[in-house]
């Protein structure tokens, strides 16, 4: 059975037609697995994102999405003061009518989407009063109300601090893992996309990318060449698992 | 080893706990309030003229014109009474309450379309727009409905340019309101430019019509302002859920699922069929489009869903209130436009120093 979700064959874009952002981009994404974009800044990360939600339409080569993408922006501000339960019923948009307003039981799956992620008790709060880790889960809980397929996060840890981190990372799983979704997301972290992801493309340049499974792709090597930072591969004991991850070695002023 | 199945909030960084915003403890009881708060100015607002009035009697009065039963033997009111109020007050009521709903709506919209706390139909430049086709008409002396729908194609003309010379500086909230400033500036000179041209028979018309005033309403003008304002209104309010859509952004609404175009050109339409209907009856009056949606998010919080009717009751009940006052502070009538700026803006200030900036400062 072929269980493709998102797959897009030689896509290229460009905003001034001498410039291409990127080229001739090729991968697949299966249903209920975590894909990851890695790339420096410019690279093309967030039109490749807008890309598969349909905002923007490719220059060149073809891409085929089997189900309805929710998006998670990088820093989510709104204009207005809603309410968390405002803000995760507007993921309902699909099962409310265009001239109808939402019911009592869109209402209900509101709450119970909150709950699943432990914040049901934050529902009638101001959002703007949620710290950053907070609006992630409740944008989170809006994508799982939406009953969407696919999840799209734009640098879903980027604002976050450790713990948060720590939490959102363990989101992403648990939502492809246990909830069937299947998630995208960019990130500047390497060891974030070590630790979650099944599939990861790194956006080396205009026409050249690597894209596999996430231990072939994510290398001391491909990272160099990526980022021109060298990175050392960390392997440890730790709870009865062995844990492999990637930190960045800076050259520090005045120190060995 | 066991893996927790409950979630892990960031109890690291809890917001501070703070009460319920009050729409959020009284729901819809602030939008109920404030539809029967009209119904009552309504009733006062017949009591006020010339000629004096109980406000019993016009209650009665208007209780019988709505739900005419057979007129008892000895009516608690004379003919004089009932021709003042069926023939002069009520439809000015109707039209000032009318006119401020649709202003009122028209604001709550824009702003949550626009996602910018900053417009309102004269900053976008519709209004200018629509007063510029509304003296086209004129100079053509062209019928009320030719006013109406000349207002509408100047309004949605104004719309659309600001709307495009915003994008083209990348549609932020500046932006738009800069883009409102220039092509309103552009259509009043327009509106200059027709008053040049008018004759000397046409010119004082045209300049009293443009000062913004409710005197000489009659059932005709009700119906103008009454039939479009309803019909468009009662589309937008069907719609108003999913402003709050809009107001998150163009990608985060469209990755919800919603025809983003679609709906904001439809938006768009509206507004400018309501604001035109306004103009045709009344030309400008100022301000109301920005401040009272403002006014009503500090009672009923910004979800639109209560937002757009809380705006159309505030709207009424506040132009039928300086209505109320242009009739009543000075012997000779002052036109409400005038009124509105005066008083406009100094709300808006204290709006500002009130809130801190608190609602602009999103953007």
């Amino acid at each position: 059975m072929n269980n493709t979700v998102v797959r897009f064959d030689n896509l290229g874009y460009y905003y001034h037609p001498s410039r291409w952002v990127f080229q001739n981009y090729s991968a697949e994404v299966k249903k209920g697995s975590i894909f990851s974009l890695l790339g420096p800044n410019g690279c093309g990360k967030t039109t490749m994102l807008k890309i598969l939600l349909g905002a923007l339409k490719p220059m060149s080569g073809s891409i085929e999405v089997h189900g309805r993408a929710a998006f998670v922006p990088q820093l989510f501000q709104v204009t207005f003061d809603y309410s968390v339960l405002d803000m995760v019923l507007m993921g309902r948009v699909k099962q409310v009518g265009l001239f109808s307003q939402p019911s009592a039981e869109d209402e209900r799956a509101s709450l119970v989407a909150l709950d699943r992620f432990g914040i049901a008790d934050l529902a009638r709060r101001p959002f703007h009063e949620l710290s950053g880790g907070q609006r992630q889960l409740v944008i989170f809980a809006r994508a799982l109300v939406s009953e969407a397929d696919i999840l799209i996060l734009d640098e879903p840890t980027s604002a976050l601090d450790l713990k948060n981190q720590g939490v959102i990372l363990k989101w992403i799983t648990r939502l492809a893992h246990e909830e069937g979704l299947t998630l995208l997301f960019t990130t500047h972290h390497p060891h974030h996309a070590h630790a979650v992801a099944d599939t990861t493309m790194l956006m080396m340049g205009e026409q050249e990318y690597r894209y596999g499974p996430t231990e072939d792709v994510i290398t001391e090597e491909s990272l160099y060449s990526l980022y021109g930072v060298k990175m050392k591969r960390l392997q440890f004991e730790y709870e009865e698992r062995t844990i492999e991850t990637f930190v960045p070695v800076y050259a520090a002023k005045g120190r060995n | 080893m066991t893996e927790t199945t409950v979630a892990e909030p960031a109890t690291s960084d809890k917001p501070i706990p703070t009460p319920l915003a009050a729409h959020e403890k009284y729901g819809w009881a602030t939008p109920v309030l404030l539809g029967v708060a009209v119904l009552l100015a309504m009733c006062a607002s017949l009591c006020i003229g010339a000629y004096p009035m109980s406000f019993g009697r016009s209650a009665n009065i208007l209780l019988h014109l709505a739900w005419p039963f057979p007129l008892p033997d000895n009516p608690p009111w004379n003919v004089k009474e009932l021709t003042v109020v069926q023939i002069i007050r009520l439809p000015r009521v109707l039209l000032a309450t009318l006119a401020g709903m649709g202003i009122g709506m028209s604001g709550a919209a824009l702003q949550g379309m626009m996602r910018n706390p900053l417009v309102g139909p004269d900053i976008v430049g519709v209004t200018s727009g629509a007063a510029f086709g509304g003296v086209m008409a004129m100079l053509f002396n062209l019928p009320p409905a030719g006013i109406v729908s000349l207002a509408f194609c100047g309004g949605m003309l104004a719309m659309i340019c600001t709307f495009n010379l915003s994008k083209l500086a990348r549609g932020n909230g500046l932006a738009l309101v800069l883009a409102g400033v220039f092509i309103g500036a552009f259509f009043l000179s327009l509106v200059g430019l027709v008053q040049f041209l008018a004759s000397d028979a046409q010119l004082p018309g045209i300049v009293f019509w443009l000062l913004g005033s409710f005197v000489g309403a009659d059932p005709k003008k009700v119906m103008m302002v009454g039939i479009p304002t309803l019909c468009a209104g009662s589309v937008l309010m069907l719609l108003r859920w999913r402003i709050n859509l809009l107001s998150l952004g163009d990608l985060d609404a469209k990755s919800l699922g919603i025809n983003v175009g679609v709906l904001r050109w439809a938006i768009i339409m509206l507004v400018s069929l309501i604001v035109a209907s306004q103009i045709a009856v009344s030309s400008i009056i100022g301000w109301i489009g920005l401040v009272v949606p403002h006014c009503a998010r500090m009672l009923v919080g910004p979800d639109h869903r209560r937002l757009l009717p809380a705006s159309a009751l505030l709207g009424g009940l506040f132009v039928l209130g300086l209505d109320d006052l242009t009739r009543s502070i000075i012997q000779a009538e002052l036109p409400t436009g005038v009124l509105t700026a005066l008083i406009g803006t100094p709300i808006v200030c204290f709006l500002f120093w009130k809130t801190q900036g608190k609602g602009w400062e999103h953007e």
